[in-house]
């Protein structure tokens, strides 16, 4: 039993403020929810968040990619028995477009926003959302083509703003 | 002063109250005061439909819950609670942790 205070819901870190770094490095359906939902997560329980996109987790912050992400359902290992599809039928035409209406389904019956709504969220909650300036070099892409909020950042730029920061890597 | 109304309250080891239905607004209130957080109408409007909400439900609202409902957006509410609004807004409405992951 204790009464409420301040120092009970303040998140231990380095400096008090604890901070989250998430490199987001695909850009899958499936993959792209677990950063996202680590984020909001941290940033409703007040704890700093800087989320650096690279390679095709850029897709996730790409204005004409984020509506339309896909999960694989060739070459797929993650895939749970409810969606497991057997490989030379997810070869087929059109599986992939089924498994990811199928999994969009799932998500929004969970009360989950799709990709870009919830990345205007975590932009809304104070999360700082970056592209990997490399990646996007590679893509031929710029900071026009990415969503509202973000902004380009070199990797050691990067390493300087997760000073102290728990680093995840998905 | 209003610190020892909070003497009368059970909370539990992480400072929400035990018991929701005993919640009055002069608890939330001192509940706030503890927390260090200045309450507007604003707060109150968030903190009345939580209540509201807890008790149609019997679970402390989402944040995206309480963004749909109330016309407090997403900013407004970091606004509000920048140290945590799930938490901070669940504890001064005198409800139990949040668990919800959106």
């Amino acid at each position: 039993m204790a009464k409420p205070s301040r120092a009970l819901h303040k998140s231990s870190g380095t400096n008090g403020n604890r901070k989250l770094a998430l490199v987001t490095s695909k850009g899958s359906l499936d993959m792209a929810y677990p950063p996202l939902i680590l984020a909001n997560a941290a940033r409703m329980s007040g704890i700093d968040v800087e989320m650096f996109f690279t390679f095709w987790g850029l897709d996730i912050i790409t204005k004409k990619k984020m509506k339309n992400l896909n999960v694989a359902t060739v070459g797929n290992p993650n895939m749970h028995p409810s969606f497991h599809i057997p490989t030379l039928l997810g070869a087929l035409p059109g599986m992939s477009a089924a498994a990811s209406w199928m999994m969009r389904g799932e998500i929004k019956k969970l009360g989950f926003p799709r990709v870009p709504e919830f990345i205007e969220l975590l932009v809304d909650a104070g999360a700082n959302v970056y592209g990997c300036k490399m990646s996007m070099d590679m893509m031929k892409l710029t900071e026009a083509d990415l969503v509202d909020g973000a902004t380009v950042l070199g990797a050691m730029e990067f390493m300087d703003l997760t000073e102290g920061a728990q680093i995840v890597f998905v | 002063m209003t610190q020892d109304i909070l003497d009368t309250v059970e909370f539990d080891a992480e400072g929400f109250m035990v018991n929701a239905s005993g919640w009055t607004k002069e608890i939330g209130e001192a509940i706030a005061e503890a927390l260090e957080v200045e309450l507007t109408d604003r707060h109150w409007h968030v903190i009345d439909f939580a209540r509201k909400d807890f008790e149609e439900s019997g679970e402390p609202p989402t944040l995206r819950r309480i963004t749909k409902q109330t016309g407090v957006d997403m900013k407004e509410i970091y606004q509000l609670f920048p140290d945590g609004p799930a938490k901070f807004a669940a504890n001064i409405a005198g409800l139990k942790k949040p668990t919800g992951c959106i």
